[in-house]
């Protein structure tokens, strides 16, 4: 059996130092196996942001140890980061973090561009067609609806087959009727097989994981283990 | 990332801000261009002054007197008398200056001529019959006094046509030098060429007249000397400088009391002084460039602060420091080679229209193109590192909090 694609043991992370020094991540530990579909909740300010960071490698712990799929991220050099940013993790952002210049489908195709391969066009427009949007390649995102643009947002994330999908707040910018359309395709690409991290505060939005954590302080509380 | 695909994104990158890119690249554009018409109108005035001084003849050797020292103090170069006929003579013998082709004593003096009730103060030059050719002169009428006017101490006179004009004297007519009659012998066509006087403002009269009238017996002020051509100008200068040391009896070379210069002389002080004002031209041109540089630091530094989020979601997406530096660094340079390129474009068209329309003459040539051009490439990618280093060391996740 293969182990875990998240294991987290023992992670702080601190900012400042000192006296003024503050722990936004104190202690954490945390497994998380391929295939899950995994929420951290908690409230503005608890850490989770920060703990969504260190989980998407886009920073690195002040402690203790972070392996994403046998590798140790805490020893990783920026441009390791970005590699296995690029490799292994499709991100989705509350704000969306399209490009305006650039059409749907130039939107999907940009994690490929620091990538090697062919076929960009080809890989776009399959991942575009997945999200219902095939449509729409040639749109820029200023005419587009939230939704809609949300939906780009999860192709981009898609398109590089990644080990890991990374959702932070992703329904937070969005109406009710959008924000379940959103969620219900999370929950389609879980049935799929993928692995899925959905950081947020609303405990709605997270009882579609089958597993959800609680950020308080920096600590993770109720982290029953899978 | 591929260096191809960089270019696309630095080319999609300025293309999604047309206007900035436009006026940052017209800073550049007009300071390639700048350096290059500039350049351009120095090089044509060099060569203006060049084939001016050419056309006053750089075959041509001028030897003066030495200098006279009057109670301690030594005077200019031709105030002692001591260059002589016999002088002349001697380098009239092909035997001993066989490259010299034409030699022409001369004695100036400012005198008023006078035709009827017009009267004119000019240069009055006293000469041979060689003074044409020494001289590099032509007739447009008339003839010029001979050998034999010389020696008989004939009163003719042969009249610049500035002199004829202000005279309204022409071939035939009876002009008044020294209370003297003499007879116009001949006009000289207009010199294309400017000294430090104007050369078609003159009236030459036989040498041995002059002595009579005006310069005193015997009295050579100086002698004009042609070279067979202007290769051979450095042996006439020997065959010259060794007769008339030896005539003079002078052993010492150091010690001569005569000089001999050549108009090539006067040729390089005109080029150095149409060098220095180009330089001047150029140097206030390439400030522009500078300020052109700045300004396209400037506004990467603002699209860099601009785009602080499309740098965060780039890295977050997989973009290494490295990427985001290529990225920055090739908007940078290809706005700086767009405007050095459209640079050199505005600078031909200066070439072709300046002439158009005004006096001034313009010559591009292709050195001050690819120089301007190199330095605004080089601009565009020094004023391009500090922003693109900035941008590389964005944080992904800073960069993405900053919406």
């Amino acid at each position: 059996m293969p182990g875990p694609l998240i294991d987290i043991r023992n992670v702080c992370k601190v900012y400042g130092s000192g006296d003024v020094a503050v722990r936004a991540v104190d202690d954490v530990s945390v497994r998380i196996q391929p295939g899950e579909f995994v929420a951290i909740m908690g409230a503005s300010g608890s850490g989770k942001s920060t703990l969504m960071n260190i989980v998407g490698c886009l920073d690195i712990p002040s402690e203790g140890e972070y392996w994403f799929a046998g590798e140790a991220v805490q020893n990783m050099t920026e441009r390791e980061l970005a590699t296995i940013r690029n490799r292994r993790i499709g991100f989705v952002f509350q704000q969306f973090q399209l490009l305006a210049a650039l059409s749907a489908w130039r939107n999907v195709e940009l994690p490929l561009l620091y990538r090697h391969g062919a076929e960009r066009r080809e890989l776009a427009m399959a991942a575009l067609e997945s999200v219902g949007l095939a449509g729409r390649a040639q749109h820029r995102p200023t005419e587009l609806s939230g939704g809609q643009q949300q939906r780009v947002a999860i192709a981009r994330a898609l398109v590089t087959d990644p080990d890991l999908i990374l959702a932070d707040e992703p329904t937070g910018n969005l109406d009710s009727g959008s924000s379940g359309e959103i969620l219900q395709m999370l929950v389609g690409l879980h049935t799929a097989g993928r692995t899925i991290v959905l950081i947020t505060h609303d405990a709605h939005v997270a009882s579609v994981a089958s597993r959800q954590l609680l950020m308080r302080d920096g600590r993770l509380l109720e982290a029953v283990p899978a | 990332m591929s260096l191809l695909r960089t270019f696309e994104t630095g080319l999609r990158g300025i293309a999604s801000h047309r206007l900035r890119s436009i006026l940052t690249t017209l800073g550049i554009l007009f300071g390639v261009a700048a350096v290059i018409s500039t350049v351009g109108i120095g090089q044509a005035s060099s060569d203006a002054v060049n084939s001016r001084i050419a056309s006053l003849g750089t075959n041509e050797l001028t030897i003066t007197g030495g200098a006279a020292v009057t109670a301690g103090v030594r005077g200019g170069a031709g105030t002692a008398a001591t260059l002589t006929m016999a002088d002349v003579n001697g380098l009239n013998d092909k035997g001993n200056a066989p490259d010299i082709v034409a030699v022409a004593p001369e004695n100036q003096a400012s005198t008023t001529v006078v035709n009827g009730s017009i009267n004119a103060t000019t240069t009055v030059e006293g000469s041979s019959a060689d003074w044409l050719t020494a001289n590099a002169r032509t007739l447009s009428d008339g003839s010029f006094f001979t050998a034999q006017n010389v020696s008989n101490h004939a009163l003719y006179v042969v009249l610049g046509t500035t002199t004829a004009s202000n005279l309204n004297a022409a071939v035939g007519s009876q002009v008044t030098i020294a209370a003297t009659p003499f007879t116009v012998l001949g006009v000289l066509k207009t010199s294309g060429g400017s000294g430090f006087s104007n050369p078609d403002d003159l009236a030459v009269i036989p040498i041995t007249t002059d002595q009579d009238l005006l310069a005193g017996q015997g009295k050579v002020q100086r002698i004009v000397v042609a070279a067979s051509s202007a290769a051979t100008i450095g042996s006439a200068y020997a065959e010259a400088d060794q007769l008339l040391l030896q005539t003079h009896h002078v052993t010492d070379a150091t010690a001569a009391d005569f000089s001999i210069v050549n108009q090539s002389s006067f040729l390089s002080t005109a080029q150095s002084v149409t060098t220095t004002l180009t330089l001047l031209l150029a140097s206030i041109a390439a400030i522009s460039l500078l300020v052109g540089g700045i300004g396209v630091m400037n506004i990467m530094l603002v699209t860099v602060t601009e785009r602080t989020t499309e740098i965060g979601l780039r890295k977050a997406l997989g973009a290494t420091p490295a990427d985001i530096l290529r990225q920055f660094l090739i908007e940078a340079a290809t706005l700086s080679v767009v405007g050095g390129i459209l640079g050199v474009g505005t600078a031909l068209l200066v070439g072709v229209l300046l002439p158009h329309f005004t006096t001034i003459a313009i010559a591009i040539t292709p050195l001050p193109v690819f120089v301007a051009v190199g330095v605004a490439a080089a601009v565009g990618l020094i004023f391009g590192v500090y922003p693109a280093a900035r941008a590389s060391r964005l944080a992904p996740i800073v960069a993405l909090r900053s919406q």
